[in-house]
């Protein structure tokens, strides 16, 4: 078992639902950045992915696809990301992923960026357009340094699918509920939870939900379900409602409402 | 393992998952139609009576006279319905929506010419249309977005990125995240993931079957070159398909040289050496890209040839050597345009004069025995607004002048 689901597994002992979040790196600041992931240290927090910008993100909804530009126009290296991962991974009790799309890996070297990855004490990848059938040396490469890939299941995918995506994932399995992009309101309703419950039910690993998590009610509507809840867009939209202060202030109000 | 659709270490498909069976849905439905012969002569009857096909095979004499070298022809693609080869891709992908039952199609454009044979291929099945374009593309191609809005289509301006073509790509694949139930993505041209290069391919393979045909009849041989310019490759591979085991056919692609090879303003991935493999949005090929993997903005005096990436199957062509890769620079484009205009009196999109730039270059390396073919993908004369910018015509200056105090005083009266 990967050390990140062996943290999973343990943690879910303690609480009844883990909370994963997301940070743009660089965007708007690494300066930004370093405060926002204080604040998920001080609430508790779990898993952060650290999504390193790319100029095609596909999977993103629009709050997504501006800040990867955005960063990029700024000038964010990838290996600016990898510093600034290593540092946050060295200081906060929280566990670190890396999101981001294949040609970043491809172009780092695969083996060197899944290498360099555990070395500065990333736990997971998660790479929306590595599609599994062609992109094989990216799992197996991510099972040889123990930094788990973790893959994704929707409810278009069918048994067989599920069966095979579920054998490749490690650490968690994303089940992302709804078609469409990041960004984008989901109803937890009736339906979408007996999705949830299948993928519970069916997967040999802790499942997280993704895509349109906005409010500690949608948590509570999880919990029971999901092992993890998955916070993106959500929190940069929160934090540019407003100046950056009040946009930071609003994100540590949100936080603490989660753990209230 | 491995999916089908890679032609080499190039294709594949590179999907967010979400998309896995709207993409197998495809593919099923095009292996069917490749196997039903009904649909070829479906498609072809449907472009015959609706698109002019076949499109003529012009014999340019005057060109051919003046250099006194091979013999050149012009595959008049330009005379299509709408002005370009687009429109045949376009038709192809409109049958074979209705064999998918979707009701809603969705478009990226650069130049324009994809975008509006896609609103004109929604207005005759009766489909709803929504083009993706990126900002610089809409005020660079305004008289395109006009007939695409007129023809009943949704042509959404896109401000991420650059604002051109690969930005309306990520666009329209977003939009296909979401709705891919009711909607189908025609893309423009032989790149992407599988099963769009090899379809787009198929359906634009009609262009090399006619000229097969028509210069046998003409001259009872096989031409020596044919050139096709390459933006993501569809009209290239459409004129290409049929010749690619004729090895006596040399095939050269000619990519948007820009301001020239040493500087950074261009769109050429093979020819300048400059592209690097990698995978994006949805494939993997030789990308105009930095040494993260982040694409580059791409300059083109077309706006077609605008684009970082290219077809698959170009790239594995590259590579076997089948195709040789050029690229022609703006100047050589706008001196092969005016050339075009004086001797034979045909208006060439800047796209396609790109081809008979490099044709014209290479002409003194021909014998009198030559047969050289240019893939005329598009024609010039509705890209006048930026044609016009290109030469900076002082008449057209002052037209455009009068025509906004003209305007300015319609909007004061009404």
């Amino acid at each position: 078992m990967s050390s990140i689901e062996n943290h999973i597994n343990k943690r879910l002992q303690e609480k009844k639902i883990l909370i994963m979040t997301h940070q743009v790196l660089g965007y708007p600041s690494f300066e930004v950045n370093y405060e926002i992931i204080k604040l998920f240290a001080k609430y508790k927090i779990d898993i952060v992915e650290l999504q390193i910008p790319f100029s095609e993100p596909i999977a993103d909804g629009p709050v997504f696809a501006k800040a990867n530009q955005e960063a990029i126009k700024q000038g964010v290296k990838v290996k600016d990301c990898m510093d600034f991962a290593q540092k946050v991974a060295a200081e906060f009790d929280i566990k670190f992923v890396f999101m981001t799309y294949y040609n970043i890996l491809i172009q780092y070297g695969l083996e060197d960026f899944i290498k360099k990855s555990k070395e500065i004490g990333i736990t997971s990848l998660i790479v929306p357009d590595a599609y599994p059938e062609n992109s094989m040396e990216f799992f197996d490469l991510s099972y040889k340094y123990d930094v788990a890939p973790i893959a994704i299941a929707t409810p278009y995918t069918d048994d067989e699918r599920f069966k095979f995506i579920d054998s490749l994932t490690r650490g968690l399995l994303y089940c992302v509920p709804r078609k469409g992009v990041t960004g984008i309101k989901t109803s937890f309703d009736y339906e979408t939870l007996a999705f949830i419950d299948k993928c519970k039910t069916n997967s040999k690993h802790p499942i997280g939900v993704g895509f349109g998590v906005q409010s500690k009610e949608d948590i509570q509507n999880l919990t029971g379900h999901t092992d993890i809840a998955i916070i993106g867009s959500h929190l940069l939209k929160t934090l540019e409602s407003g100046t950056l202060k009040e946009g930071l202030q609003k994100v540590e109000d949100f936080l603490a409402s989660l753990n209230s | 393992m491995q999916t089908k659709g890679f032609y080499d270490e190039f294709g594949g498909i590179f999907i967010p998952e979400v998309l896995n069976p709207v993409i197998n849905e495809l593919i099923n439905v095009f292996e069917n139609i490749k196997q039903d012969k009904s649909f070829w002569d479906e498609y072809t009857t449907l472009l015959e009576n609706f698109s002019g096909r076949p499109t003529p095979l012009t014999f340019a004499g005057n060109l051919t006279k003046h250099f006194n070298k091979g013999k050149i022809f012009l595959k008049r693609e330009d005379l299509n319905h709408s002005g370009a080869h687009k429109i045949n891709n376009v038709m192809g992908q409109g049958l074979l929506m209705r064999r998918l039952g979707k009701t809603r199609v969705i478009a990226e454009t650069g130049a324009g010419q994809h975008g509006v044979a896609t609103a004109i291929m929604a207005a005759k099945f009766g489909y709803k249309a929504t083009i993706y374009m990126g900002i610089e593309d809409v005020e660079r191609q305004y008289s395109n977005v006009f007939w695409m809005k007129k023809l009943g289509a949704t042509v959404v301006p896109v401000v991420d990125g650059a604002g051109t073509l690969k930005d309306a790509i990520n666009e329209a694949l977003r939009d296909w995240v979401g709705n891919f139930d009711t909607t189908h993505y025609c893309l423009g041209t032989a790149s992407g993931t599988h099963p769009f290069p090899e379809m787009v391919a198929y359906f634009q393979s009609i262009i090399g079957k006619e000229v097969k045909k028509q210069i046998t009849e003409r001259e009872n041989r096989l031409p020596s070159k044919i050139y096709a310019c390459v933006g993501g490759g569809s009209n290239a591979l459409g004129i290409f398909g049929e010749f690619l085991k004729e090895n006596t056919v040399e095939l050269i692609g000619v990519e948007a040289g820009g301001m020239g090879a040493d500087t950074d303003m261009h769109a050429s991935r093979l020819a300048y050496k400059t592209g690097k493999i990698g995978v994006a949005q949805g494939y993997r090929t030789y990308f105009l890209q930095d040494e993260d993997g982040q694409m580059k903005n791409t300059y083109s005096i077309a706006a077609g040839l605008d684009y970082m990436g290219v077809s698959p199957i170009l790239a594995s062509l590259y590579k076997s050597k089948r195709v040789r890769f050029e690229a022609a620079t703006d100047k050589q484009v706008l001196e092969a345009f005016q050339m075009l205009l004086s001797h034979e009196g045909i208006i060439p999109a800047l796209e396609s004069t790109h081809a008979l730039a490099k044709a014209i270059e290479e002409i003194e390396k021909s014998t009198k025995d030559d047969i050289i073919i240019v893939n005329l993908s598009g024609r010039g004369d509705k890209d006048i607004f930026n044609i016009a910018d290109a030469f900076l015509d002082n008449d057209w200056v002052e037209f455009i002048k009068k025509k906004n105090d003209y305007y300015k005083n319609v909007q004061k009266q009404s």
